[in-house]
């Protein structure tokens, strides 16, 4: 994979020059991001600046920012609508908590812990999404976003009726739909509906910050490489892409199992934050979230979608002064700025307000955006009318 | 006998999903978009109905009437300030705002009435249920009913649609917007309508659903609402009579595997048989299978 | 393409936030003005499907502390922080971290257990005293000195029940229907089940719903089916009417047996209380008490609130009082910090502190944090609670 990716790489750098020019553009901006938020937080958190509420967020912020960018491989590049997310990050997650629990006796070392945890936690969701994506292959639209729903629903389905305990010898014990006899509480690793409880927290921002960098790297890849170029054609256009001999199933199963692998990378990464874990957690409302993120930060941007995923974490935080009316406000912000993100009208206005007010852009560069903006609608628009046919 | 009262149990569940899923259809085959919203939408009419019941002393029928009409001007509503302002621009920002209309109406829900729950009167109070086979079956008037309207409303919206002038206009802009508004039809009424009937059922689903299950909170429209729509996606969405046969084997299905393979696993086994049933006939079972156009 | 307009997302975003942080900055500062009172935080869910029993917790407390500060204003004042946490850990400790940032001082809750279990890992690493008031798994208190719950523990009650049983209803067929996707339920029902076998009996069937599960039918025939005569529903008051009602219907009519979390039944706007009949709980406490405080507590609180007080409010009511009595046998002042507070208390509650309160005369905590009270078994007749 990682061979064929540096592969694709090169063959971009020979091929492509001009869309290299626009890729790197948006690989700066991301990691950019990634790394001024980093810095600025970290700084923040040093001097005193940022409150425990938001130092607590740090972690969360990275987990989502890594979700969002794994989905946006789904739902933006690839154009599938995918809600079964959070089923990946909750399969994730478990192995995760299971693996640093048999690992905790015999590896001192927490990091070491945590990546050979990361590590297993991706592999078993790419299972997990390999699994889920087959029956995807032959689905469009609404019905391959049911059949994720479905997932989703099922995997944490299968949460509630997962025992896990140890051993006196450290041996993992495994039970299915009933809780394990005679175990001590204290060597229950996941109990059920109860989720896994007693874990040793090492999730850092650090490690977060590196964990949404490689899954940046890894979307950014995939978007730029050879393959990626052919998943977005058989987006833009299935038919013309099968015409061309692109191997659609190939390449959408791709994208699916490298985003469910990502995300429970993510998974891994966000239960190892707290002390304990419920499947709970998984439902839809998270799969639904992380879609919100995706889409409010642009279908298909993936800085877009960093930075939506971390105002949407901190906006539910910054409303508690509203206090009985937080969630009916988070509703309303909700809604306002799909409107004025998504209407046409409202949105030229924005923009034109903007341009007036900009005093960096040049006055040729502005007409230039104007004329861009009358395209992308028409664009957007062709391609809202693909997705609803 | 046992078989019996699951399958009664089944078939009444099953037709609460059906009503539910006929308002997601309908407004899915005129606007193409899956609005999250309604299952909120049946909670709010629940509610309406019981305080104008509870509160107002009104009759339970008449309170339903309000009720109707309180979540037909809110469908109307919703669909006029959240979803119009984004039509054409793709689907899936609309489903986010509609998500958002979701949160928004259950967390008004809590701020009018309050987080404790409340009890919902049956609409069937005080009617005897019948007892079979020796008092071993006993069928409660609330699911003849349940099912006796679903099949009524499910005929009653099938000569609208096909009948009607309003009914083939709706049809002919869920086919093609486009051309429907050359031909002289007004899209915007055409698809106020569909929001105004789909939400006005939402309200009947509503009342019929809390009077068999009747704990009234303001999630109470959240689980049967995503089941509703795995019920329509499940019979082909935008096709009527598949919501209504989505809804009905949904319901069969989860009560029969709760009753016969286990109470557990339940939710596995109905989302299991839907991913089965889409992988034989990718689009629902009475779904249309739309040819791509090159 | 997108360019344009995720540049427009952005600044809506940045503006809107810039706005909402803004209009923060005044709020934090506030708390300090306050001087001499002792800053309680209050976590819960007050939004979503868990928002009955975070209300009535956070309804609970407020009214203890607004009797407080009114029978007595001249001696130690208390204020209250409640942050909603949706019943979510994620959200719990998002709560827990913006509660130490206003300034508190001692933390009553979070309400649920997954939250509680959370919250008190922070607490731990933060020094925070904790006083759950409903946070009822073992889990909560499990390996944290500074974390005590004022309810019964799941597994007390699993067995309690069950001791509770094999000695009232010995030749009973226990049939049980519990939420298997629920922290509390599962708690109870695995230990219960387990002290059931120990006494060498068996349940004869056990069924499970989960989250948002509305037609009890297929349990409830099951149960039938079984013979099952004694029904444990170790559940929360909401779902049970519902089961309560479906049983009505179909005819079957066993004896009914919950926990503290079926408080609350009789209640409910609209419950037809005739289905309640009969039905035995494990509660520690009645709204219908006699006691002359329970008595005064549950007509403030209807005063206040328009309802009658479930054993959630009356927990988090006598939650405030304890700390308060504790506090005041520190010695400390309002002015001591977070982890000072801390120590004193965890002294005074693993020493000979005894509180007193609605939901018992006397409690005590034991190393574990895990309060050692006696439980009420009571009946429902005539729509009300009965001792036994």
């Amino acid at each position: 994979m990682a061979e064929r990716l540096l592969k694709s790489v090169s063959v971009r750098a020979l091929k492509g020059a001009k869309r290299g020019g626009q890729y790197r553009r948006e690989a700066m901006i991301a990691y950019g991001i990634l790394i001024v938020g980093y810095l600025l937080l970290q700084l923040g958190a040093a001097t005193g600046l940022i409150g425990m509420n938001l130092q607590g967020q740090f972690v969360p912020i990275c987990v989502y920012m890594s979700l969002a960018i794994s989905l946006n491989l789904v739902v933006g590049i690839s154009g599938e609508l995918s809600l079964g997310h959070a089923g990946f990050m909750a399969a994730g997650a478990f192995t995760g908590v299971v693996v640093t629990r048999v690992l905790e006796g015999s590896l001192g070392f927490a990091p070491a812990r945590l990546i050979i945890a990361l590590i297993a936690a991706a592999f078993v969701a790419a299972i997990a999404g390999f699994i889920i994506g087959i029956p995807i292959l032959g689905l469009r639209g609404d019905y391959l976003a049911i059949v994720t729903l479905a997932f989703g629903e099922i995997i944490r389905n299968f949460m509630n009726v997962i025992y896990f305990g140890l051993d006196k010898n450290g041996h993992l014990l495994f039970s299915f739909n009933h809780a394990i006899d005679g175990l001590e509480d204290a060597n229950r690793v996941i109990t059920g509906p109860i989720g896994a409880t007693g874990i040793t927290k090492i999730a850092t921002f650090t490690g977060a910050t590196l964990l949404t960098a490689f899954t940046l790297f890894v979307v950014l890849n995939i978007k730029n490489s050879k393959q990626g170029r052919a998943i977005m054609a058989i987006r833009d256009n299935r038919i013309a892409g099968e015409s061309i001999g692109l191997d659609v199933k190939k390449y959408k199963l791709m994208a699916f199992v490298v985003s469910a692998a990502l995300a429970g990378m993510a998974g891994c990464m966000f239960g190892q934050n707290y002390s304990t874990l419920a499947p709970v957690k998984f439902n839809f409302n998270t799969s639904v979230l992380i879609l919100v993120f995706v889409v409010l930060g642009g279908i298909g941007n993936i800085w877009g979608s960093m930075i939506a995923a971390a105002l949407l974490t901190i906006l539910p935080e910054a409303l508690r002064q509203f206090s009985d009316y937080r969630m009916l406000t988070y509703a309303i912000v909700l809604i306002l700025v799909m409107i004025c993100t998504y209407n046409p009208a409202i949105k030229a206005r924005i923009t034109g307000i903007m341009a007036k007010i900009n005093p960096f852009k040049k006055p040729k560069d502005g007409g230039g955006k104007t004329g861009g903006r009358k395209t992308g609608g028409s664009k957007s628009k062709k391609k809202s009318g693909k997705e609803e046919a | 006998m046992n078989f019996l009262s699951s399958l009664i149990s089944g078939l009444s569940l099953g037709s609460v999903y059906a009503i539910i899923a006929l308002g997601y259809t309908m407004v899915y085959g005129i606007s193409k978009m899956l609005n999250f919203a309604h299952g909120d939408v049946i909670m709010i009419g629940a509610y309406v109905s019981f305080i104008m019941s509870m509160h107002l002393g009104m009759n339970g029928w008449l309170a339903l009437l309000v009720a109707m009409f309180v979540c037909t001007c809110l469908g109307v509503l919703i669909e006029r300030l959240a979803y119009r302002p984004l039509r054409g621009t793709g689907s899936l920002a609309v489903l986010i705002t509609a998500i958002g209309v979701s949160y928004f109406l259950q967390n008004m829900a809590l701020l009018i009435w309050g987080a404790n729950p409340r009890i919902f009167t049956s609409l069937f109070n005080g009617m005897a249920p019948i007892h079979a086979a020796g008092g071993q079956l006993n069928i409660s008037a609330e699911s003849i009913f349940t099912i006796a309207a679903n099949i009524i409303i499910m005929i009653v919206l099938t000569l609208f649609v096909n009948k009607t002038k309003a009914g083939k206009a709706m049809r002919a802009v869920s086919e093609d917007n486009g051309a429907a508004q050359l031909m002289g039809i007004n899209v915007n009424q055409s698809i106020s309508l569909t929001f105004a009937i789909g939400s006005g059922l939402a309200a009947v689903a509503g009342v019929l659903m809390c009077s068999a299950y009747p704990v009234l909170i303001p999630t109470t429209g959240a689980m049967p609402g995503i089941k509703a729509f795995t019920a329509a996606v499940f019979g082909g969405i935008g096709s009527i009579p598949g919501a209504m046969i989505g809804g009905l084997i949904l319901g069969i299905i989860e009560i029969f595997s709760r009753a016969y393979i286990s109470t557990e696993l339940a939710d596995a086994i109905v989302f299991g048989c839907l991913i089965v049933v889409l992988l034989v006939r990718p689009t629902g079972l009475l779904g249309k299978k739309v040819h791509e156009k090159v | 393409m997108k360019k344009t307009w995720t540049k427009v997302v952005v600044v809506a975003l940045s503006c809107m936030m810039a706005f909402v942080m803004a209009s923060c900055g005044g709020g934090g500062g506030s708390s300090d003005a306050e001087g001499g009172a002792l800053h309680i935080g209050v976590i819960g869910p007050f939004t979503g499907g868990a928002a009955l029993y975070g209300t009535a917790v956070k309804n609970g407390a407020e009214l203890a502390v607004n009797e407080i500060n009114a029978n007595n204003p001249d001696g130690l004042q208390l204020v209250m922080d409640a942050q909603d946490d949706e019943h979510d850990a994620e959200k719990s400790v998002n709560a827990y971290n913006k509660l130490v940032d206003d300034g508190m001082q001692v933390l009553i809750g979070p309400t649920t257990s997954t939250p509680a279990t959370a919250v008190a890992a922070e607490a731990d690493a933060n020094r925070t005293f904790l006083l759950t008031p409903s946070g009822s798994s073992p889990d909560v208190t499990a390996g944290h000195d500074n974390v005590f719950q004022l309810c019964f523990s799941d597994p007390n009650q699993g067995i309690a029940s069950a001791e509770y049983m094999a000695a009232n209803f010995a030749d009973a067929k226990v049939g049980v229907i519990y939420k298997n996707d629920d922290n509390y339920s599962t708690g109870i029902y695995n230990k219960f089940n387990a002290e059931w076998e120990a006494q060498g009996k068996k349940v004869v069937a056990a069924e499970t719903f989960t989250d948002g599960v509305t037609d009890f039918s297929a349990q409830l025939n099951s149960l039938k089916n079984a013979g099952a005569d004694l029904v444990f529903l170790p559940i929360y008051y909401d779902a049970a009417s519902n089961i309560l009602t479906q049983a009505d219907k179909m005819g079957y009519a066993p004896k009914f047996f919950g926990c503290d979390g079926m408080d609350g039944i009789l209640s409910m706007e609209g419950f037809d209380t005739s289905l309640a009949e009969g039905l035995m709980l494990l509660t520690p406490f009645t709204p219908y008490s006699e006691d002359a405080k329970s008595k005064a507590f549950t007509e403030a609180y209807q005063e206040a609130y328009g309802e009658l007080p479930i054993q959630f409010a009356a927990d988090s009511y006598d939650c405030v009082y304890a700390i308060y009595d504790a506090f005041q046998k520190t010695g400390l002042d309002a002015s001591a910090s977070m982890a000072d507070i801390c120590e004193a208390l965890i002294a005074q509650f693993t020493g000979d502190f005894v509180a007193s309160g609605i939901t018992a005369d006397e409690m005590k905590w034991n190393a574990n944090g895990e309060v050692e009270k006696t439980p009420k078994v009571c009946e429902i007749q005539d729509g009300k609670y009965v001792e036994k």
